[in-house]
């Protein structure tokens, strides 16, 4: 029966089949640069550019093949519903019974529960377009505006890894690793390729001449295969392999120049940080490996989680448990710290890594594992959960945190954790695709960012500190100073730019605002998304005036960075311009008089609606005035501190703060300044209380049983050993074996010493000898005889 | 004629030759005693190949001869080189060999 369907399906194009070459050929470039470079006298760059270009390809043809799929199947899908509908969901051997979903179309992506044969996949997404059941309502869908029908199932190939052992029966399957190809991989493998290689090309200007240039390009090749090795892995365990293997990067990365202190420090501790959350994503991924009756395999987890086979409580669990290893990662509050020490890396490490690509592997986690959240949070219909709750705190506490740096790339580590928090608040009201499409337009326009603000340090002599070295650069550098001032519009916010387009459907997706109902009515996740939105645009301008306005303060006269600089910067702004376009809300596409499937086109391709591994998520309905009233708080605040910085100037030319405000009068002011300035004492508490609290007790605990046990152990055995060996060698050594050597040399001089006396050398004497002994022996003879 | 006569001419003529042997000085009286020493040992082969109607203690007879000419050969060179050394042939000074 199934072959009946898998028949007229649609099937997959065969680069789904060949996806797991992107990561391989990057981790053959980490082995060739590590390996060979020096060997064959060939620069780093020119194995590891090659190889992050050809990875780019390959991503791209997948994604261009991923559109045409999904559009193809999604077309079939329609076609079919007219010919067998009513009949396809008897015949096809039942989606499971009791899903959550009420309304949308459901395609179930894995057949049955317990003990799934993928051995030979492939053709998963064979039966999937085919087991199509749609209820009355998909037009009903459609006219929302929600997309939904006939979304393609994930594309699995899988190998069995090893046999789990267990029965099918019983609840075991095999322990399979293989890639999974669906719109969020996708997206995923062409941004991490993307921004990759911009900063290969970057980065062969800016660590040009470094002492370990080779290694350098051998861990970000290292990164990039980690990453997209975790983003095209079809099962949980994969997943951690890959996301310690990017933590490995970046702990490498961040300590590259590890011979000062401080930057081995941000990489022990950005190490460390994440340690604490992979405790979480240990035990919840160990929770979900049981409750999905012993299987790591992603899908499945998930259409179990939808089909209420695993109960909202230990979804619950591990969903919380999970959420420990999103704050570590995604730099969460209270996990975030090592994200801004992080910035002691080479700052295209910054850009790749801990803006654009590792730190947003939390938010694809949420995004992979979406049903265990969505269902365990209970974010349908709630008003407030932990996953809103710790990205709303995280994106306005780490705004507040940008506010007082001086350091120009840590301000942008404050808004990479500020804007991660964003998107884990998308995620946490259910707006999955705005989460995702603003981690799309966030890598670009911070990676814009991020790559601008290295080509600023390059300029003023390596410095990073905006208040001491920086000011008056847009003379100097008009292309980072444009292509900065577009991201960073892009970043607050500003309309037409990326980022407004995917903020604002956050802000939608909050459902609180009049008449955009989304999945609950989530008013502090809100409260908190309007505040760091107007934040954002607060602390990008401030970041804007003390870089590149007013007078320079550093020293000596800066210069536009050289084009293999510059160039992916161009590249990037052109992005933060129009990434947005690709998910505008439908009812602004009709209102400029654009066709319709221009709009939402982001949300079609990524999200997975509508089959069985997917929650039902209600999307909100775009509201015009909602997002003129963001737009109008960011500018707002943008005014604010553009005056702020102008009087001050006006005052003063060399001025970077003002030191008579209100801040000196108001002891309150002063306070929650000085609490910024020590990050909220979070440091403190990790290393002063925590780390020094455990510390010393645990230090002496551990003195005292290793000087009465271990030392003791190890000294009586010592003593023992000397003993021994004391008495071995005076009477057995000694006494025994050299006396033998001894005697046997001595016996056998004395022995010489006496036959020598014999030796005369006096012929007759031999000759006397010689006839007495014959004399003697004829004797003998006659006698005897 | 008993074959006793000719065993009693060789054993004085071997004791002379030993006794010369034992206690002459002189290298070349030396060799000229153990020449002795050989011609008593001739003198036996040859006596009992004659009662025994044997060639053979003839033939052996005249080996030893030839080799007695090459030991004189060679002994006289050993005592030319060690009169040339220390202009003497006194063999009891010639001790080199002493352990």
């Amino acid at each position: 029966m199934l072959s009946l369907f898998a028949a007229d399906a649609v099937s997959a194009p065969a680069i789904f089949d060949w996806v797991w070459l992107i990561p391989a050929i990057m981790a053959g470039s980490f082995l060739t640069i590590l390996l060979g470079s020096k060997r064959l006298k060939v620069p780093a760059h020119f194995i590891g550019i090659p190889a992050v270009i050809a990875c780019l390809v390959l991503a791209l043809v997948t994604a261009f093949s991923w559109i045409g799929y999904s559009s193809d199947v999604a077309h079939s899908g329609e076609v079919k519903s007219e010919e067998s509908f009513g009949g396809t969901a008897e015949t096809a051997g039942a989606p499971v019974p009791g899903f959550v979903d009420a309304g949308a179309p459901t395609v179930a992506c894995v057949e049955s529960k317990h003990g799934d044969d993928y051995d030979d996949d492939g053709d998963h997404d064979a039966f999937g377009a085919g087991e199509l059941a749609f209820s009355g309502e998909l037009e009903l869908a459609v006219e929302e505006g929600e997309g939904g029908g006939g979304t393609p199932c994930p594309v699995i190939n899988d190998v069995t890894w090893f046999s789990n052992g267990g029965d099918p029966e019983d609840g075991g399957s095999d322990i399979t690793v293989g890639t999974l190809v669906d719109g969020q991989s996708v997206m995923l493998l062409v941004v991490v390729t993307f921004i990759s290689t911009l900063v290969h090309i970057y980065s062969t200007d800016y660590v040009n001449g470094d002492r370990r240039y080779t290694h350098y390009f051998a861990f970000l090749s290292l990164f990039t295969a980690s990453m997209l090795f975790m983003v095209l892995s079809s099962s949980t365990i994969q997943l951690i392999v890959g996301w310690e293997l990017v933590g490995v990067c970046s702990f490498a990365l961040i300590g590259h120049w590890w011979e000062e202190k401080p930057n081995s420090d941000a990489a022990l501790k950005a190490f460390l940080t994440n340690r604490v959350g992979d405790i979480g994503l240990l035990i919840g991924m160990i929770i979900l490996y049981f409750a999905a009756g012993k299987t790591f395999d992603i899908t499945t987890i998930n259409t179990m989680a939808v089909s209420g086979e695993i109960s909202q409580n230990t979804l619950l669990v591990a969903g919380l448990c999970l959420m420990a290893a999103v704050m570590s990662k995604s730099g969460q509050f209270v996990l975030h710290t090592w994200l801004p020490d992080a910035m002691a890396g080479p700052t295209p490490v910054s850009a790749l890594i801990h803006a654009a690509t590792m730190v947003v592997a939390g938010v694809y986690l949420i995004g992979r594992l979406y049903a265990v959240f969505f269902i365990g949070f209970g974010i349908s219909g709630g008003t407030l959960n932990a996953m809103a709750l710790v990205g709303g705190i995280t994106c306005v506490g780490a705004g507040l945190l940008a506010f007082v740096q001086a350091d120009i790339k840590k301000v942008l580590a404050y808004s990479t954790v500020s804007q991660l928090g964003y998107m884990v608040l998308a995620l946490g009201v259910g707006a999955y695709t705005a989460g995702m499409f603003h981690l799309f337009t966030h890598a670009i326009f911070k990676a814009c960012l991020f790559l601008g603000a290295g080509s600023v340090s390059h300029a003023c002599h390596h410095s990073f500190d905006m208040k001491a070295d920086m000011g008056g650069l847009r003379k100097f550098m008009p292309k980072t100073f444009w292509t900065f001032v577009i991201a960073s519009g892009a970043l607050a916010g500003i309309p037409p730019l990326a980022g407004f387009w995917s903020k604002d459907e956050i802000l939608v997706g909050a459902g609180v605002w009049a008449g955009t109902d989304g999945n609950g009515t989530f008013t502090l996740p809100f409260i908190f998304g309007m505040m760091a939105a107007a934040m954002t645009a607060g602390y990008m301008t401030r970041v804007i005036w003390l870089t590149f306005f007013g007078d320079y303060r550093g020293h000596g006269v800066p210069h536009e960075s050289g084009p293999r600089i510059t160039t992916p910067l161009i590249i990037l702004a052109v992005g933060s311009v129009f990434a947005g376009f690709l998910n505008m809300p439908k009812p602004f596409v009709e209102k400029i008089g654009l066709p319709s499937s221009w709009g939402l086109w982001f949300e079609h391709q990524v999200e997975p609606a509508g089959i069985g591994s997917f929650p039902a998520i209600d999307h909100g309905k775009p509201s015009f005035s909602l997002a003129i009233v963001a737009t109008l708080l960011g500018l707002g605040a943008a005014f604010l501190v553009w005056n702020y910085y102008k009087a001050l100037y006006a005052k003063d030319h060399k001025a970077t703060e003002v030191t008579d405000g209100l801040m000196s009068k108001i002891p309150l002011l002063k306070a929650g300044h000085t609490m910024l300035t020590e990050k909220y004492y979070l440091d403190h508490l990790y290393t002063g209380a925590i780390a020094g609290g455990t510390k010393g007790p645990l230090a002496r605990a551990a003195y005292w049983f290793n000087q009465n046990v271990l030392d003791k152990t190890v000294d009586t055995a010592g003593k023992t050993a000397v003993a021994t060996g004391r008495f071995v060698y005076k009477y057995i050594d000694q006494g025994a074996i050299d006396g033998a050597v001894n005697a046997s040399g001595a016996s056998a001089s004395g022995g010489g010493q006496v036959l020598r006396r014999l030796q005369t050398g006096r012929v007759r004497q031999y000759a006397t000898l010689m006839f007495g002994a014959a004399a003697l022996m004829a004797a003998v003879f006659i006698v005897a005889i | 004629m008993y074959l006793n006569q000719f065993l009693f001419l060789s054993a004085v003529l071997f004791c002379i030759g030993v006794y010369g042997v034992l206690t002459r000085k002189n290298g070349v009286l030396v060799l000229m005693s153990i020449e002795l020493i050989l011609n008593a040992v001739n003198i036996n082969l040859v006596a009992f190949g004659a009662f025994n109607a044997d060639l053979g203690g003839q033939v052996f007879a005249l080996f030893i001869i030839a080799v007695a000419a090459a030991e004189v050969g060679v002994g006289l060179a050993i005592v030319l080189l060690i009169y040339r050394n220390r202009r003497s042939i006194d063999v009891t000074e010639a001790d080199l060999m002493k352990g």
